[in-house]
């Protein structure tokens, strides 16, 4: 029993980064109905960019670990919006196809210039945030964990509050919704779909602050397994949908955790596959998405 | 530019005709040429196990350099030439193709990772060319043909001496396995070990997997500590060892962990907490720089004045691997593929950094293992196990 509740904690860990990963495909997908892919290795420059700023910070405190995460969020954000200006904004109007294409370009060049300018070798992660661990009889849990959740968990309500109840928000539904008909109302469509980018990215940024927290070897191809996964989270939740991202990140996270403590661990990637495809089958906009007709 | 276009062209057009029909290469090359001896080499200089890659051909080329100082070898220079295999499964391949057919190499040095040397030894074994692993302990990669051989010992070997480690000094009669289910190095370790150690009286209470792309190991760490091992024997390389160690500190687990020669490098004790919680852990290795051999003394000496850091046992068996093929380019008299091979199959009581080499029938070497025990992030000398 004992393993069971070790394992849950695990599967929770893991699975709040895949639903913070999982966030930014959702967001931009909502907004522009389109996958980002570059979004995983814009994760990656948010993790190298926390290793830059730990190693000037020296002690772990919380404050610093803190410090540094939203120091990588800004320049994510940044990178994200620049992205969005010069690699999407000038297709936006062109088939849907051509963005796609562009965004996995976008995508082997942020891993390609990563590899060029931080090097190809993994590095290990300064101590950002103290750790410590808290014995509860045989369970153990890691403050890493804590942090972990407890970071996914504010990012996530504070991005459904954002989105549900501010007036930035209630743009980004409006461009969602139609954007000719929003620019109609006097939104200004590419301020808000910069302003999705930039939170998007300062949202991967953070996801790849806590993984590298989690496990401190890093390299510029460190987003593409993680991305992969919160993409199929994002999927099975309902990609466009907000808690959908956050459930699916939590089951995937949950259903692999659990294979890998089991006599078949590698089959955890193929369990999760399945998992999606039997998920599809009788909910195919997933689980708490909506099934719209779509727009060709 | 015109001129120099139409110039070239019919140059270009005979080149292209010499290496379409295969003709060696002989009296119209330049004489610079002839006077040297190309050697190929593919490590893995950049990549996940890019700190073997880089030990192994530093060593690599301070043999040279010094052989080259020497006078060389029947009178030539040899000269290196490296590809990197970036850490890739696949990879190796495609350099040690184009080492063999566009810079016409001699022979092969490399590599560390059993999985990618015997992608490289199918391709040499095919144009007959001699290749030297100098690291890799896998007994599949010289059991791909007669032009294949290795520097080191072999991993049955390598698996024996550490279940006897773990019975004897460790008094482990409880080990759990993590095997990396990718790799041919880890999966066949594991393997041996498990024989040995059954053989030994011991029980593998547990047995986990893992891929190589994978970071999270607590759902395995958290069974393994279920089973309530007096030891974990993770045969893995150094870069998710490290995660591993972290991980199962993270979870309470105390016990010591051990593991084989894809431990050492000086990244598996970098980065927080990586020293401590790896703190007590052994290895088994080919070499260490603490032993006090008059021989050895002056091989770190010289590495560390060359490069600036102690060399390890990739270094050290970098070096020897060019000293075995130095020894069979003078035994043979020549610097011919196949003559060469002929002079390695028979390559006795070589005296180099990492002890006598001779190679047995397999063309495997039988050689000595060092034990290291991990002390303040560093490796410190523990024992010597003679075959």
């Amino acid at each position: 029993m004992t393993e069971f509740f070790q394992q849950l904690i695990n599967g929770l860990s893991v699975g709040s980064m895949y639903a913070l990963i999982a966030l930014g495909y959702t967001l931009v997908y909502g907004v522009l109905r389109f996958i980002n892919f570059a979004h995983s290795d814009v994760f990656m420059v948010g993790a190298f960019a926390g290793m830059y700023l730990g190693r000037g910070l020296g002690q772990a405190s919380v404050g610093g670990g803190l410090l540094v995460m939203l120091g990588a969020m800004a320049l994510c954000a940044v990178l994200g919006m620049l992205i969005e200006r010069f690699a999407y904004r000038p297709l936006r109007n062109r088939s849907k196809l051509s963005v796609l294409i562009t965004a996995i370009g976008m995508s082997l060049f942020l891993e390609n210039a990563g590899q060029l300018v931080f090097g190809p070798n993994p590095q290990p992660f300064p101590a950002t945030f103290p750790s410590r661990n808290f014995d509860l009889g045989q369970v153990v849990i890691s403050s890493k964990d804590l942090v972990v959740f407890g970071v996914a968990v504010v990012l996530l309500a504070g991005l459904q509050l954002l989105v549900l109840k501010t007036r930035i928000g209630t743009a980004m539904r409006a461009t969602a919704f139609n954007p000719q008909a929003a620019s109609l109302m006097g939104i200004n469509i590419n301020t808000v779909i910069s302003f999705t980018f930039g939170l998007g990215s300062a949202l991967a940024a953070a996801g790849g602050i806590l993984w590298a927290y989690k496990f401190p070897k890093i390299d510029p191809l460190m987003g593409i397994a993680p991305g992969l996964t919160a993409f199929v989270a994002a999927v099975l939740g309902g990609i466009g949908n907000i808690p959908g991202a956050a459930l699916g990140g939590l089951l995937i996270g949950i259903i692999e955790t659990f294979v890998k403590g089991s006599p078949w661990s590698t089959w955890s990637e193929a369990i999760a596959f399945v998992l999606l495809i039997i998920i599809l089958m009788f909910r195919p906009a997933g689980l708490l998405g909506e099934t719209q007709p779509e727009k060709v | 530019m015109k001129r120099f276009s139409y110039l070239s062209l019919p140059l270009l057009l005979a080149i292209l005709a010499a290496g379409l029909c295969g003709c060696k290469p002989s009296a119209e090359e330049s004489a610079a040429d002839s006077q040297i001896i190309k050697v190929g080499e593919f490590a893995s200089l950049t990549g996940s196990e890019a700190s073997f890659g880089q030990s192994s051909h530093d060593g690599t080329l301070l043999a040279v350099e010094d052989i080259n100082n020497a006078g060389g070898v029947l009178g030539k220079k040899l000269q290196l030439i490296t590809e990197d295999d970036q850490s890739k499964d696949g990879e190796s391949a495609t350099a040690v193709k184009k080492l063999i057919s566009r810079d016409r190499v001699v022979a092969i040095l490399g590599e560390v990772a059993s999985i990618r040397s015997i992608e490289a030894a199918q391709i040499c074994q095919q144009y007959k060319v001699p290749q030297i692993s100098p690291s890799s302990t896998n007994p599949k990669v010289t059991q791909t043909g007669d032009y294949i051989f290795r520097v080191c010992f072999i991993d049955p070997f390598q698996g024996t001496v550490m279940a006897q480690f773990a019975l004897k000094t460790l008094k482990a009669k409880r080990v759990a396995l993590l095997t990396d289910v990718g790799s041919t190095y880890s999966v066949g370790l594991a393997e041996y070990f498990k024989a040995g150690f059954t053989a030994g009286g011991g029980q593998i209470v547990d047995e986990q997997k893992f891929t190589k792309d994978d970071k999270d190991f607590k759902a395995q760490l958290t069974a393994v500590k279920a089973a309530n091992p007096d030891g974990i024997f993770i045969p893995a390389y150094y870069g998710q060892v490290t995660l591993i160690a972290l991980q199962a500190r993270e979870l309470g687990i105390t016990v010591p962990l051990f593991g084989g020669d894809g431990w050492e490098a000086p990244e598996l004790t970098q980065g927080p907490g990586a020293a401590e919680a790896l703190e007590g852990c052994y290895f088994s290795t080919h070499f260490s720089p603490e032993q006090s051999a008059p021989r050895i003394k002056e091989f770190v000496a010289a590495y560390e004045k060359r490069f600036g850091a102690v060399p390890d046992a990739m270094g050290a068996l970098g070096y020897d691997s060019v000293l075995a093929l130095v020894d069979a380019m003078k035994r043979a008299g020549s610097d011919d593929s196949a003559k060469i091979r002929d002079a390695l199959a028979t390559l006795k009581d070589l005296d180099g950094v990492t002890g006598i080499t001779t190679l047995d029938t397999n063309r495997d070497a039988r050689k000595p293992a060092v034990i290291l025990e991990i002390k303040g992030g560093k490796f410190v000398y523990e024992e010597t196990v003679n075959p």
